[in-house]
């Protein structure tokens, strides 16, 4: 195997990098004080400074390196992050992906250009110190990679210290401020409350810090009061420490007279305290740092962790193995046929084992290829706020069930259709802030994403609460191209459906988004080649509501292996509610009409014989398979049940296109093959073939 | 069809109702056993089959039917041939029956000719030669064509739904 392009590995990693920065900034718009997401922001930026150089992408990393430093000042609070910088900031990032994927195209005026325009946005304090970091080259880089330490800071302020306006309290705040932080306040010098003045400081604290900042930060914070007071900084290593070590280090107590102490039995501190070697407090204080060391020092091996927790894998790999498991699937298939036909209990018990192992491996290996549904809906923010501006419309964009997992190619497959639904939505159901006034509205329009499982399936719905689509305009364009016999009965749903008829567009203008009636059918012929479904609901004046629903996996279902005649075919699992036996009056009876009562309910049914043109001699019991294909539930009748089955499931080629009754073929266990039934298909087949007889 | 290289060209014999075809062996993959086939109901009878190749399912495609001939009948010479075609611009394994498989064999560049307007029966754009092996003539398949058209349309249309396509 050769080792992967080095620049092709950063340009793995810096499209993640770039998202993560896009995500921040997006974000920031709402919430332009969230100081974790500026942070995120600067780490992204950060990371692609550094690596970029690493990786001889020069001109990316010096663009980045001005870009940091301007988030830098945000970061500080010296600049806020105004709607203008992250728009300017959006515009920075895509020119950054420019100079990482295709440096060639990318022209340094532009880089200039944008810089120029980023240092403008932060204002005259901004420039200076961006210009500043930009000549510092690379000593920015290397001083931006500061890990963390733990200090012991030990203050003592005079008594007289609040007379000139300092609090000490706020000082202290700003330490906490600096990282994690253990307190402990002496209080030794109170005197007794007579003698107490009301305006005198006489409590010291001694303070364990674990910050990222230099030592230099925490001198910064007493800067106005050091010279006056007492104040100790001490780095100290992070690992546990014993007690008595602890107060020796700080001077509380003589080394001897912790080494007389240890010597007794009791507890350190308590025999130190009654020795008066040293205050309660200041034992109390020791043993608070010795927490706050114990606990960093659990800290950083749990920091470090998540780097190893993860790995990347190119996703051809994955690929293969899922090939290989499916071959395995299928070869188990085949010995458990072999050890049901044998005596040998050893083979059967071996064959058992094998497929338990052979259908873990399958799920955990189709679970490494699923991905949260949450980086497809990420990608969309941007569109929706590019679009709304581009269409003069106030969009908010809402997403829920981000963590809903679906497999990754079907993720990636579904990024076209989505962004051309998300445009339809924003483009023809939302409509103009003006207009939705008037309608009692709020000006800004909702767009939803959301995803759910359900069963076996995925239902992702794209929602807005627009002025829904309009029924009459749609169904006069329907009838004029053609798609409708005029003056028809129809459901919404089929009425619906024409919007994907190619060519298809009631929109009186076009804009560079849509209208142009290309592409809806391109979005349904993407679903059904996902082997999904997309359904429309919409309520006029109130908005239009879009589901797709998708099978979790490309890979392999679980199915229940049918015959019909001499062929055997695959129902998934999934959609079956259950099996039951058509009796020879209830077949005879049902000559003319195929229907079955289940628990009262009427249920059609379909003869699989008479739809596959089967001339084998049929089965005196034949048996109902009751599937479920949306709001229907349909009969499949069969020959034989054989039982479940792991699917793995093979693509049809060009060749048997024009047989939409069926989604994929599957290899049995004995080596043949076996085509798995299309049931929302099947289903219209077979209604056109009644059509067809009835005409006739 | 002209072979403008000039270089033999290298084929496999086959022959269906006693008719001998040839496929340019470039395109075979491997010729295999009729073992099981299953039935695509509702398919175009020229490809209504699938089968089993090592792992990869294949359809199956009776050239007879396409030939206008009495659809294949099984025998001990009956033998599968895989070949790789483009379909739609996509690399497609198939296979395609033969009664008989004779040998891998080089027709001389300068015996294979166009196919004569007049004296064959079947569709002249199936054809991309005719060449010449001792005193018998060998009929060179387009496979491309055969598979990319439909069972009534004619190469011009064949061609433009193509363009479609791409």
């Amino acid at each position: 195997m050769n080792s992967p392009d080095p620049g092709e590995i950063f340009r793995t990693e810096a499209q993640e990098l770039l998202e993560q920065l896009e995500q921040a900034l997006l974000d920031l718009e709402t919430a332009p004080e969230d100081g974790e997401l500026i942070s995120s922001a600067f780490r992204a930026l950060h990371t692609l400074k550094g690596s970029g150089a690493m990786f001889g992408f020069d001109a990316a990393a010096r663009f980045a390196h001005g870009l940091e430093n301007a988030f830098d000042l945000v970061r500080k609070g010296k600049v806020a992050a105004s709607g203008a910088l992250i728009g300017v900031a959006l515009s920075a990032k895509d020119h950054l992906r420019l100079l990482i994927e295709r440096p060639e195209e990318a022209s340094s005026d532009e880089s200039a250009r944008i810089l120029a325009n980023l240092a403008k946005t932060i204002g005259a304090a901004g420039t200076a110190e961006t210009a500043a970091a930009t000549d510092e080259g690379a000593d920015g880089a290397t001083q931006g990679e500061t890990s963390s330490a733990t200090y012991r800071i030990q203050i003592r302020f005079p008594e007289d210290v609040m007379d000139n306006g300092t609090n000490p309290l706020l000082l202290i705040g700003e330490l906490q401020d600096l990282g994690t932080c253990t307190v402990s306040p002496l209080t030794e010098r109170v005197p007794p409350l007579d003698d107490i003045k009301p305006s005198a400081c006489y409590v010291g604290w001694d303070v364990v810090l674990t910050t990222e900042k230099p030592r230099s930060a925490i001198e910064e914070v007493f800067i106005f009061v050091l010279d006056d007071m007492d104040l100790r900084v001490e780095k100290v290593e992070e690992t546990s420490k014993r007690l008595g070590e602890i107060l020796v280090e700080r001077g509380d107590t003589p080394p001897d007279a912790v080494l007389t102490a240890l010597s007794n039995q009791q507890r350190l501190g308590e025999i130190l305290v009654k020795d008066g070697a040293a205050s309660k407090e200041r034992v109390a204080s020791a043993l608070a740092e010795q927490r706050h060391l114990t606990a960093a020092a659990a800290q950083a091996p749990q920091k470090a962790q998540p780097l190893q927790d993860s790995i990347k894998v190119p996703a051809e790999r994955l690929d293969n193995l899922m090939d290989r498991v499916g071959e395995l699937v299928i070869a188990q298939a085949r010995l458990r046929e072999i050890a049901t036909a044998s005596q040998d209990l050893a083979l059967k018990v071996v064959a058992e084992e094998i497929e338990r192992l052979a259908s873990e491996l399958r799920d955990n290996t189709m679970g490494i290829r699923m991905v949260p549904i949450g980086s497809l809906f990420g990608r969309f923010r941007r569109l929706v706020r590019d679009l709304s501006r581009e269409l003069g419309k106030k969009v908010q964009l809402f997403t829920s069930g981000e963590e809903t997992e679906l497999d990754k190619t079907m993720i990636e497959r579904l990024n076209d259709p989505m962004i051309h639904l998300i445009r339809n939505c924003i483009d023809h159901g939302l409509e103009r802030p003006d207009v939705r006034t008037q309608a009692g509205k709020l000006q800004e329009g909702r767009v939803e994403l959301s995803a759910v499982h359900s069963g076996a399936q995925v239902i992702i719905s794209i929602k807005d609460d627009g002025k829904g689509l309009d029924r009459t305009r749609i169904r006069a364009r329907a009838e004029e191209m053609g798609y409708l016999a005029p003056g028809a009965k129809v459901t919404d749903n089929e009425l619906f459906q024409v919007i994907f008829q190619p060519g298809f567009s009631t929109s009186r203008e076009v804009t560079n988004v849509s209208g142009r009636g290309v592409g809806m059918d391109v979005v349904k012929r993407t679903i059904e080649g996902l082997r999904g479904a997309i359904e429309i609901n919409s309520t006029e004046g109130h908005g239009t509501e879009i589901t797709l629903k998708l099978p979790l996996t490309l890979a392999i279902i679980d199915g229940l292996l049918v015959r019909v005649g001499l062929g055997r075919y695959v129902i998934p699992l999934s959609m079956v509610e259950e099996c039951v036996e058509l009796t020879p009056e209830q077949n005879l009876r049902a000559k003319n009409r195929n229907f079955l009562s289940i628990r009262g309910e009427l249920v059609p049914f379909l003869r699989l014989r008479d739809m596959f043109n089967v001339t084998a001699d049929a089965e005196p019991f034949p048996k109902v398979v009751i599937v479920s294909a949306g709001d229907l539930r349909v009969g499949l009748l069969v020959d034989q049940v054989i039982g479940d089955h792991q699917t793995v499931i093979k693509t049809l080629t060009k060749l048997h296109a024009d047989v939409e009754t069926f989604s994929g073929a599957t290899i049995l266990g004995d080596g043949s093959v076996a085509l798995i039934l299309d049931i929302d298909h099947l289903i219209d087949f077979g209604r056109a073939q009644e059509e067809r007889l009835k005409a006739s | 069809m002209r072979r403008e290289n000039g270089k033999d060209l290298e084929v496999l014999t086959f022959g269906l109702e006693g008719e001998v075809f040839a496929v340019e062996a470039e395109s075979v993959r491997e010729i295999l056993d009729l073992v099981s086939v299953t039935d695509v109901p509702n398919s175009r009878p020229f490809v209504s089959g699938l089968i089993n190749v090592r792992g990869k399912i294949v359809p199956l495609a009776d050239l007879h039917i396409r030939f206008g001939m009495a659809p294949f009948n099984q025998s001990v010479d009956t033998r599968v041939v895989v070949i790789e075609v483009p379909l739609a611009g996509e690399p497609t394994t198939v296979g395609i029956i033969a009664d008989k498989v004779f040998e891998v064999t080089n027709l001389i560049d300068a015996s294979i000719e166009e196919a004569p307007d007049i004296g064959l029966k079947w569709r002249r754009e199936f054809i991309s030669g005719i060449g010449k092996r001792a005193e018998d003539f060998v009929i060179v398949l387009d496979m491309e064509r055969i598979f990319a058209m439909g069972d009534t349309e004619t190469v011009a249309q064949a061609e433009a739904a193509a363009k479609n396509h791409s």
